[in-house]
Parts: structure tokens; C-alpha cells; sequence
């Protein structure tokens, strides 16, 4: 049965991948990804609530920081391939896109989800890092699928960018490896990773853990290896948008934590934390500056995403169980809300047909509902109560204050003020006053994912209910004091 | 094989895998270019035979010749195919120019040297201490990536990086596991691809792969 739950999560989407291949996109096939979307969140629950396994001779295994991830990992991919169809709908109306184009986007979409399961359920740094590399190919098509001059440019230094981040962190692997050999680890799983930490060389461990945080970093969007990400997500199809930035940023970030329980095994709490502080505090001062003069909305959920990474960052440079427990939260949290706004920036998108702001203008009286979850979208990511988002930020500086490093916190809350204010001067502009354009419909396929995912992200916000012992024990393994 | 053998045989290999990364920052013509990095995947491919042959490990030499088939024969070939597709051409100004890159090289191979001191240190055999060596080409490979403009040149830039990066594998812990092995050069494989398919689109677009042309996104 635990074998049976780590395996449906890759076997699902990869199922759903080979029909669309077979079968292209049609009426029937179109919700066939949502429905395979839902599968993967069925499994992860199974999983959280049957605490684990392992499968294919140990090669995957599935924990609750497993079993958590995945559910992240299916609640976005359910809010994306709701909202799919609707989209391509309203592409192929416009002339922007064609069956051909269709039958690989479905194909695409299901590999890129299962990618990411198989990164989260590798027991090993190395079929991780095979996973990881694996999306920055699927996706980049994705980001090019609209073949134009954008966003064949954002597709290019897509790719380099990560491709290059990602050698890195390859690198980095090969001198965790080395040390390893040296200390009897012969394997490159977690737990053995772990259990010997201590006898890991701290010299080379330390040459290591550099390039495994900036490699994966630069996967995450974290400055300095930053520069791929407004323009990827910015060109991407809405649903992909949501995708990749409402998951595979944390999913390329887990990998990040996985490598600070090596590293805080071996080399103790400050040598990751430092490295962590620095890519945070860089990142939310590159999203603050940037997104004051913003001129592009999506443009501006990208750079919002970078600060979000970088508040993660925070937390888990902060370290402990409590802390890492809100680092887990604020990226379901920040998941739910980002692919919200990345459906409601795709939709409107389709209907002004330009991503400039100043293109938009008395959004809530032209489009009540779209204007409503984008306003409120963007109030969950500024913090705001009820959504979880603010409980998760609560909870990092928090702990953060406690652990002593408030001289970190201060400047970051400081930066975030920043955001908040730039955030709320662009969307003043474009959600409130009048229009003189006509009102833009909202279909229902569409109505439905956006109002589903802020509810759910309110509702996190006030109880996490039957998460919290998952929450709980996945922040136990990834917080696991040295 | 004797020791000393091992040694000038390892130490010839590492020689020629370093010498055709710096020749790559020298030459101009792309066609120059993917030619260089094919011998550079045949040094590679030397190296990790010579490794399996002095450990008598039969499946070392045989990874290494598939690492060799790879480097050496399937990625230039597709690079050349690119080429012709192109119509040829040279990298008309890097950022930063030869003369410049050169002394730049021989800066990296420094700071290579001080940055694996530790890695040496841990197991100071022939072997690791020729990770250095490793380590420069990664560093003039990235080099290589920020500085040229065409998207041909930029490639191959990337593609010295994880040549260095196999190198350093197999010269520090007789490579990863064999799983990991495949996974990355397939992976490798595909972004090469990914790539080449890019520059095509890049060519119907923009009318030509140099990069400068790039500058439709920008804050």
C-alpha cells in the first residue's frame, strides 16, 4: 500500500501525459489534467495520513516532508488545470494557438507535474537533481509556447540561467559525494547523508553546501541568480505561470532545505544560516527595488514571488522546528494565493490584451469577480489577515526575533513595508475608479478555481485543522536541531 | 601501470582537457569552436579510461567511453548540424576581447587552485590533485557564457561547465552513481536539444542567434 501511494503520485500524470500524447485535446481530454491533478492530491493525503513508504528499491520514499510537499504540489496543479481548459479556450479563439500547440501543452503540463512529485519523493540528492533539471526542459517549452519574440527570449535565458544554476548544484553534489566516500558514505541518500554528517570533512562539506544553495537557489528565484525569473513567468501561459510559480519555486527550494539538515549536521546551525540570511535579505531588497517602478502586472507577481523566496530563506535560516513549521505554511499559503493571481492576471490578460498596468483601469467595476480575486490575491500575498499568509509571517519573525537574529529580521520587515507600499499604490491604480471600457466576463471554469483557492487560503489562515500534525512532523524533519 | 606512468598518462590528459578550454577562448570561427570541444570530450573521455585502467575497473573504462561517445561524437555532431543550419559565422565582438580573455584565464586558473586547497587536502593522491584543473575549465566556461554573444558560442560555454563537472566527478570519487550518471547525461543531452530547438525559433524571430538582439524584456 506505501509503495502503491509513492508510485501513483509519478504514474498518474505520466498516465495522463501518454492520453493527451495518443489522444490530443479535445472536450473530453481537456479536464482530463485537472482529474489527474486531483489524483496526486488523493495520493498525498493517503500518504500524510498513512506516514509514508518507500518504493523502486528505495530510490523514492515518501515522509511527511514528502507527503506534504505533494500536497502543495496538487492543490496548485488542481487551481492550474481547472482553470486550463478556459484558457486554451479563449487562446484558440483568439487565433493564438492550435491543436497541435494544444496536444503538447497537455502533454507538457502532466510531465512537468509529475517531475516535480518524482523531486519530492527522491530519497536521494542525485534523483533530485535528475527531477529538478528535468522540469527546467519541460518548462521551458512551456515558457515558449507562444512562439513569439518575448517569449522565445524568456525561454532562452530560461534555460541557460537554470541550466547553469543547476550545474552548480551538480557540482556541489560531486563534493558532498567526495566527502561522503571519505567518511564510508557510499550512497547519496538523505538518511545516510545525514545519519554520518559529522564524520563529513567540514572543508569540503563547506565548498559544497555554497554551490547546492546557490545552485537550487537559482531554481527558486533567490538572488543573485535571479534574472530568468520575471521574464519566464511573465511569458508563460497563465496556468503554467501558476504553476511554476506557485510551486516549482518551493519545490526547488525543499531541495534547499534538504541540503541545511546535511549542512547543519555537519558543519553546525551558522554556517548555512549566514549563506541564507545573505540570499534572503538580497532577494527581498532586489523584489522591493524593482517593484516600486513597475510598469507590468505580471511583471509584478514575478517579483513578488522572488520576496516570498526570500522570506522562506529567512525562515529557514532561522531554523528550529516552529520556524520551519511557518516556512511550510507561508509556501502552501503563498502557492494557493500566487496561482490565484496568475489565473486572474491570465484572464485579464486575455481580455484588455496587454499586461501593462496602465492598460487597466477600474477593474472591480468592470469585472467585479476577476477584480475581486486579484484585490484580494494580492492583500493574502501583501500579509494581510485572514489569510494564512500573514500567520506564516508572523510565525517566521517570530521565531526569528527569538533566535536572535533580529538584526536579520528588522531590515526585512523594513523591505517588506516597502513592497506593501508599492503593491498597494499599483493595484489602487488599477482596481479602483471608474472605466470607460465595457465589463469583461468571467466564466465559470474560471470563477470557480480562483474563489476555491482564496477560500482555502483564508481558511488556513484561521485553523490548519487535519494538516497540523503533518505540519508538524514534516517541520521536525526539516528543522532537525544538529 | 606503473605509478609513474599513471601519473604522466593522467596528467597528459588533464593537460589537453585544460589546453582545449583555453583554445576555445582564443579561436573566433564557431566551426573552430565545436571542434575544439570535441577534442576536449576526447581528453575527457582519456582521462577516465586511463582512471578505470589504473584501478583495473572494467565498467569505469566502459562509462568512459560512453561519456566519450557523448561528449566527443553525439553533442558535437548536433552542434555542427546547428552550424550548417546557421550558415556558419564567427563570434563578431565578445564582450571582452581575446587578448583580455586570456589573461582573464589564467586569473580563474589561480583562483582555482586556492579554491580546491581543501579538496586536495582531504586525499592528496595524482588524482585530486588534478582537480584544479577541473575547476578552471568550469570557471572559463562560465566565463565563456557572460562574455560571447552568440547563442552557438554561449552553448558551448555551458556544455565546457559540465564537462568540468564530469571531470571533477571522476577524478575525486571515480564518478557518481551509475543511475545519477545516466540521468545527467541524459539531462544534458535534452538541454542541448531544448537549446538548438530555441535557436531555431530564435532565427525565425529575430533573424539571427546573436544575443544582443535580445533585449525585449527588460525592467
Amino acid at each position: 500500500m506505501g509503495s502503491l501511494l509513492v508510485i501513483g503520485p509519478l504514474a498518474v500524470p505520466v498516465a495522463a501525459a501518454c492520453a493527451y500524447a495518443v489522444l490530443g485535446w479535445n472536450r473530453a481530454t481537456a479536464w482530463l489534467g485537472a482529474l489527474s491533478a486531483a489524483g496526486v492530491l488523493a495520493c498525498a493525503v493517503a500518504l500524510a495520513a498513512t506516514g509514508g513508504g518507500d518504493a523502486l528499491g528505495g530510490q523514492l520514499t515518501g515522509d511527511a516532508l514528502s507527503a506534504y510537499m505533494l500536497l502543495v504540489i496538487g492543490a496548485v496543479a488542481l487551481l492550474a488545470m481547472l482553470a486550463g481548459p478556459a484558457y486554451l479556450a479563449a487562446e484558440l479563439a483568439a487565433g493564438r494557438t492550435g491543436p497541435r500547440a494544444m496536444r503538447r501543452y497537455g502533454v507538457l503540463t502532466q510531465s512537468f507535474i509529475a517531475a516535480m512529485a518524482l523531486a519530492v519523493l527522491a530519497s536521494s540528492l542525485g534523483l533530485l537533481w535528475v527531477a529538478i533539471e528535468a522540469t527546467t526542459i519541460v518548462t521551458a517549452f512551456l515558457v515558449g509556447h507562444r512562439r513569439t519574440r518575448e517569449a522565445t527570449e524568456a525561454a532562452w535565458k530560461y534555460v541557460v540561467i537554470c541550466s547553469v544554476g543547476i550545474a552548480l548544484a551538480l557540482l556541489g553534489i560531486v563534493m558532498l559525494h567526495y566527502a561522503g566516500t571519505h567518511a564510508g558514505v557510499t550512497s547519496l541518500g538523505w538518511a545516510e547523508l545525514t545519519a554520518h554528517a559529522d564524520r563529513l570533512d567540514p572543508g569540503v562539506t563547506r565548498i559544497a553546501v555554497v554551490l547546492l544553495v546557490l545552485g537550487f537557489g537559482t531554481k527558486a528565484g533567490l538572488a543573485p541568480m535571479h534574472a530568468w525569473l520575471p521574464d519566464a513567468h511573465s511569458q508563460a501561459p497563465a496556468p503554467v505561470s501558476a504553476l511554476m510559480s506557485g510551486v516549482l519555486l518551493s519545490v526547488a527550494f525543499y531541495a534547499v532545505l534538504r541540503t541545511k539538515v546535511i549542512a547543519d549536521a555537519a558543519l553546525g546551525a551558522g554556517f548555512a544560516r549566514t549563506l541564507l540570511v545573505i540570499v534572503a535579505l538580497a532577494s527581498l531588497a532586489v523584489a522591493a527595488l524593482l517593484l516600486l517602478g513597475q510598469r507590468d502586472y505580471k511583471r509584478l507577481l514575478a517579483y513578488s514571488s522572488i520576496e516570498h523566496m526570500g522570506l522562506l530563506a529567512l525562515g529557514a535560516a532561522v531554523g528550529g522546528a516552529l520556524a520551519l513549521a511557518a516556512v511550510l505554511l507561508h509556501i502552501l499559503g503563498h502557492g494557493l494565493g500566487k496561482s490565484v493571481l496568475f489565473l486572474s492576471a491570465g484572464r485579464l490578460h486575455q481580455a484588455v490584451g496587454s499586461s501593462r498596468m496602465d492598460a487597466v483601469r477600474g477593474l472591480t467595476a468592470r469585472a467585479p469577480l476577476l477584480g475581486g480575486t486579484f484585490g484580494l490575491g494580492l492583500l493574502a500575498l501583501l500579509g494581510l489577515p485572514p489569510f494564512s499568509l500573514f500567520a506564516s509571517e508572523l510565525g517566521i519573525a517570530r521565531a526569528g526575533f527569538a533566535a536572535g537574529l533580529g538584526w536579520a529580521i528588522a531590515p526585512a520587515l523594513l523591505l517588506m513595508l516597502v513592497i506593501v507600499a508599492a503593491v498597494c499604490r499599483h493595484a489602487g491604480r488599477m482596481l479602483l475608479g471608474d472605466s470607460p471600457d465595457g465589463a469583461v466576463a468571467t466564466p465559470y471554469s474560471v470563477a470557480v478555481p480562483l474563489v476555491a483557492g482564496l477560500a482555502a487560503c483564508a481558511a488556513l489562515g484561521i485553523a490548519t485543522g487535519p494538516l497540523h500534525s503533518l505540519l508538524r512532523a514534516a517541520a521536525t524533519i526539516a528543522g532537525a536541531a544538529p | 601501470m606503473t605509478d609513474a606512468t599513471f601519473v604522466q598518462l593522467l596528467d597528459l590528459a588533464c593537460g589537453a582537457f585544460l589546453l582545449t578550454a583555453v583554445l576555445v577562448l582564443w579561436r573566433r570561427e564557431l566551426a573552430a569552436i565545436v571542434w575544439l570541444f570535441a577534442l576536449q570530450g576526447i581528453a575527457l573521455t582519456a582521462l577516465i579510461v586511463v582512471l578505470g585502467a589504473r584501478q583495473g575497473d572494467v565498467e569505469l573504462i566502459l562509462i568512459g567511453l560512453g561519456v566519450g561517445a557523448l561528449r566527443a561524437g553525439l553533442l558535437p555532431y548536433l552542434m555542427r548540424r546547428a552550424l550548417v543550419a546557421g550558415g556558419g559565422g564567427r563570434e563578431t565582438q565578445p564582450l571582452v576581447n581575446v587578448a583580455t580573455s586570456l589573461l582573464v584565464a589564467a586569473v580563474l586558473a589561480m583562483l582555482a587552485y586556492a579554491l580546491s586547497q581543501p579538496l586536495v587536502r582531504l586525499s592528496p593522491t595524482p588524482a585530486t590533485q588534478a582537480v584544479p584543473v577541473a575547476l578552471t575549465v568550469l570557471l572559463i566556461g562560465f566565463f565563456l557564457l557572460v562574455t560571447r554573444r552568440r547563442a552557438l558560442s554561449q552553448l558551448v560555454g555551458f556544455l565546457l561547465m559540465d564537462n568540468a563537472i564530469t571531470a571533477a566527478a571522476f577524478l575525486t570519487t571515480s564518478g557518481v552513481p551509475l543511475v545519477v550518471e545516466l540521468g545527467i547525461s541524459l539531462d544534458v543531452l535534452l538541454a542541448v536539444l531544448v537549446l538548438q530547438v530555441l535557436t531555431t525559433r530564435m532565427r525565425a524571430a529575430f533573424g539571427g542567434t546573436d544575443l544582443d538582439e535580445l533585449r525585449e524584456l527588460h525592467d
